[in-house]
C-alpha cells in the first residue's frame, strides 16, 4: 500500500493547477456569462499536452497514466469544469477509444491530430430517446456496399460543434437489438450533418453543447471501428473509464468549493469572531472535507486499477456515483457558508454548485451507476 | 553560447514558516519545494530566446547545490526545457559554500544566470560572489535579456528609465523579475522527456562555511489596519503634500 505520488504526477497535478490559478480564472466568469467557447484555453492546454496527455507517444500522445489524469482532472474542475469536460471527452472518451479499439489506420489518421490536440472529438451515443437507456439506438445506419448511409439525431453532444472527429453510435441490425450496433468515425464536415443551437445550459456553460442531424450522410466502411454488433460494447467499455474522468470532475468541483469555504470562512466575521469558529461552520467544513477525501480516494483507486490492466468498471462507478453526489452536496454547503454572498456569481460558488449538477446527469447518471454497482453486488 | 541557470530550491511562497524547536533552524516538514521564482522567470527567457533565435543559445543548463531531496526541482527545470543539469551533493550552508561548491564547475558556461535573490533566505549574494570568484563582470538588475548579432544584450531598469548593456562573455547576469512575463508551465512532453534528460551528480569539495545562524525569528505580528474616514483621509494627504512635501 502506497499512498505517495510520484515525482511525474506531482509535476503534472502543479501544472494543472498552475494554469487553472493563473489563467483560467481570469475569464471564467465572463464564459460562464456568454458561453463563449474556450478556444483560447483549449489551444493552450493542447500545447502542453493534456487533450492527448494519456494517449502512448507512439500515437503523439503524452503517454502520462491516469492517476496523473484524475490529479490534472480535479485542478482543472476546481476553477473551470467547462474546460475540464472539454479534455475529459477527448481524452477518455474518444482518444481512448480509438487507441483501444481502433485500427492503424484510424489511429494515424484520427487518433494523432487528436491526441495532439490539432482537433477535438465528441462522442455521440444520447439521442433524443435514448439516455440512460443507451440499448434503443434509433440512428440508423444502413450498408450500402462500400460505405454506410447514416441517418439520425444524436443529442447533448459535448464538444458538438468544436470537435473535428466523431464518434458516432449507430444501430446497423435492428432485429439484434444492443447486438446490431456498430461504431463510426464520422468527420463532422461530411455533407449532410447539421447542428442545433448551442444549448443555453444551466452550467457548463462555455461547454458547446448541441444536438446532431444526420440526414444520408456518407461514412465509408474503414471508418468502422471493430466488427458490426461491436458498438455497444465499445461504447459501455469506453464509458467506463470516461466515467473516471467525470468522476475527477466532480471532485475538483467539490474540492474546489471546499477551499473557497475555508478562505471564505476565516475571512467573513460575525459576532465578533471569525465564521469558521463558529461549530456550525467548522463542523460542515469537516463533513465537506471527508466527502472530498472519499471522492478522491475512490477516484484514484478506479485510477490505479485502470493503469495496472486490472478490471476497473465497478470502482470507476462507485467513483463516479459517490464524487457526483457529493460534489452536489459540497457546493451547496459552500455556498450556505457564503451566505448572501454565495448566491452572487463573483465569488464562484453559485457556479461550482450549478455545474456540479450536471456531473450527477451526464456519462451515466447516479441512478445508471447505482444499477452497475448493485448488479455487481448481486452476481 | 552555452548558458548555466542557478537554480535555487526553496519553499513554495505560500510556506507557514516555522523554525524549529531552539530556533537555531527552519522547520522543513511538511514543506512544498520549488523553484526560486526568480531563477525560474531566468529559465523561461533562456528558453524565449533559444527557441526564437536557431543557433543564437547552444544549450541550457541548470545546476544548484543540495542533498539528494532537491532533484525534483532540478528535474522540474528539465520538464520546463533545460537540457541537462548538474548537481552538487552538498548541503547549501551558506552563500559562499554554494558559490565556492559552483565556481569549479561553471567555467565552460558563457552566461551564467543567478536569481538576484533566493525567497528563502534573501541573501542576495550567490551570483556576486560567483562571480568574483571566476574573476568574470557582472551585471545586476538585470530585466531584460537578448542574444543579437552573436552577443548577449541585457537590459536593466534604473532610476527614471532603462539601461541597455552588453559584456564579453563569460558573463554573470543577476536577474530581477520582470526578465520573462510568466514563468513557463512544463508541457507534457516535458515532463516525460525530463526522465531521460542527464542529471550529474558531482561530489563536493572541502568547503567551511564563513557564516552561522545563531537563531531566527519570526517577524511580530503586523498591528491592525489603521481606517480613515474620507474626511480624515483628506486631511491626512494634506498634511503629508502640503505642509511636509512627502508625496
Amino acid at each position: 500500500m502506497n499512498f505517495e505520488f510520484t515525482e511525474e504526477q506531482l509535476m503534472i497535478q502543479q501544472a494543472a493547477r498552475d494554469y487553472a490559478q493563473r489563467e483560467l480564472i481570469t475569464d471564467v466568469l465572463e464564459r460562464d456569462r456568454t458561453g463563449d467557447f474556450p478556444h483560447k484555453h483549449v489551444k493552450a492546454l493542447s500545447e502542453l499536452g493534456f487533450l492527448g496527455m494519456m494517449v502512448s507517444p507512439e500515437w503523439d500522445g503524452g503517454g502520462m497514466d491516469t492517476v496523473s489524469y484524475v490529479l490534472a482532472m480535479e485542478e482543472l474542475s476546481k476553477v473551470d469544469a467547462s474546460v475540464s469536460v472539454i479534455m475529459s471527452v477527448n481524452n477518455s472518451l474518444v482518444c481512448y477509444g480509438l487507441e483501444k479499439y481502433g485500427n492503424d489506420f484510424q489511429r494515424e489518421k484520427y487518433l494523432k491530430p487528436l491526441a495532439r490536440g490539432e482537433k477535438i472529438g465528441a462522442f455521440l451515443l444520447s439521442e433524443p430517446e435514448a439516455g440512460s437507456d443507451a440499448t434503443s439506438q434509433r440512428t440508423m445506419a444502413v450498408d450500402m456496399g462500400d460505405y454506410y448511409l447514416v441517418n439520425g439525431t444524436k443529442n447533448w453532444i459535448t464538444n458538438g460543434n468544436s470537435a473535428s472527429t466523431y464518434l458516432l453510435i449507430v444501430q446497423t441490425d435492428p432485429a439484434k437489438k444492443h447486438k446490431g450496433i456498430t461504431a463510426l468515425i464520422v468527420e463532422k464536415d461530411s455533407p449532410g450533418i447539421t447542428l442545433g443551437p448551442h444549448e443555453d445550459k444551466m452550467g457548463m456553460r462555455s461547454s458547446d453543447t448541441h444536438s446532431v442531424m444526420f440526414n444520408d450522410v456518407k461514412v465509408p466502411k474503414e471508418n468502422r471501428i471493430g466488427e458490426e454488433g461491436f458498438g455497444f460494447t465499445f461504447a459501455m467499455k469506453t464509458l467506463e473509464g470516461g466515467r473516471i474522468g467525470i468522476a475527477a470532475q466532480a471532485l475538483g468541483l467539490a474540492s474546489g468549493a471546499l477551499e473557497r469555504a475555508i478562505a471564505y470562512a476565516k475571512e467573513r466575521k460575525a459576532f465578533g469572531t471569525a465564521i469558521a469558529n463558529h461549530q456550525a461552520i467548522a463542523f460542515k467544513l469537516a463533513d465537506m472535507a471527508v466527502k472530498v477525501e472519499n471522492a478522491r480516494n475512490l477516484c484514484l483507486k478506479a485510477a490505479w486499477l485502470k493503469d495496472q490492466g486490472k478490471p476497473y468498471g465497478y470502482a470507476s462507478s462507485m467513483a463516479k456515483q459517490y464524487a457526483a453526489d457529493i460534489a452536489m452536496e459540497v457546493t451547496t454547503e459552500a455556498v450556505q457558508i457564503h451566505g448572501g454572498y454565495g448566491y452572487v456569481k463573483e465569488y464562484h460558488v453559485e457556479r461550482l454548485m450549478r455545474e456540479a449538477k450536471l456531473t450527477q446527469i451526464y456519462e451515466g447518471t447516479s441512478e445508471i451507476q447505482k444499477i452497475i454497482i448493485s448488479r455487481e453486488l448481486l452476481k | 553560447m552555452k548558458v548555466l541557470i542557478l537554480i535555487g530550491n526553496v519553499p513554495d511562497t505560500n510556506t507557514k514558516v516555522k523554525f524549529n524547536a531552539d530556533r537555531t533552524a527552519f522547520d522543513t516538514a511538511g514543506v512544498q519545494w520549488i523553484i526560486n521564482p526568480w531563477d525560474e522567470l531566468a529559465l523561461t527567457r533562456a528558453l524565449e530566446v533559444k527557441e526564437a533565435q536557431a543557433g543564437a543559445i547552444e544549450s541550457i543548463t541548470v545546476a544548484n547545490v543540495g542533498r539528494v531531496e532537491t532533484e525534483a526541482t532540478l528535474r522540474k527545470a528539465l520538464a520546463i526545457g533545460a537540457d541537462k543539469a548538474f548537481r552538487i551533493d552538498a548541503d547549501p550552508a551558506d552563500a559562499y559554500t554554494v558559490a565556492a561548491q559552483l565556481a569549479p564547475h561553471c567555467k565552460e558556461y558563457d552566461i551564467i544566470f543567478a536569481g538576484v535573490e533566493a525567497s528563502d533566505y534573501n541573501g542576495n549574494a550567490v551570483g556576486p560572489m560567483l562571480a568574483e570568484l571566476l574573476d568574470i563582470p557582472s551585471i545586476a538588475g538585470v530585466s531584460g535579456f537578448n542574444v543579437e548579432n552573436g552577443k548577449a544584450v541585457f537590459t536593466r531598469e534604473i532610476d527614471g528609465g532603462s539601461q541597455t548593456v552588453t559584456a564579453p562573455v563569460p558573463v554573470m547576469a543577476i536577474v530581477q523579475k520582470g526578465i520573462a512575463k510568466e514563468p513557463r508551465i512544463p508541457a507534457m512532453r516535458g515532463i516525460m522527456m525530463a526522465r531521460t534528460k542527464p542529471l550529474q551528480v558531482i561530489p563536493p569539495q572541502a568547503v567551511d562555511a564563513r557564516m552561522k545562524y545563531a537563531g531566527f525569528d519570526l517577524p511580530p505580528a503586523k498591528a491592525a489596519c489603521k481606517k480613515f474616514t474620507e474626511e480624515q483621509a483628506r486631511e491626512l494627504i494634506h498634511a503629508l503634500r502640503d505642509e511636509a512635501k512627502a508625496l
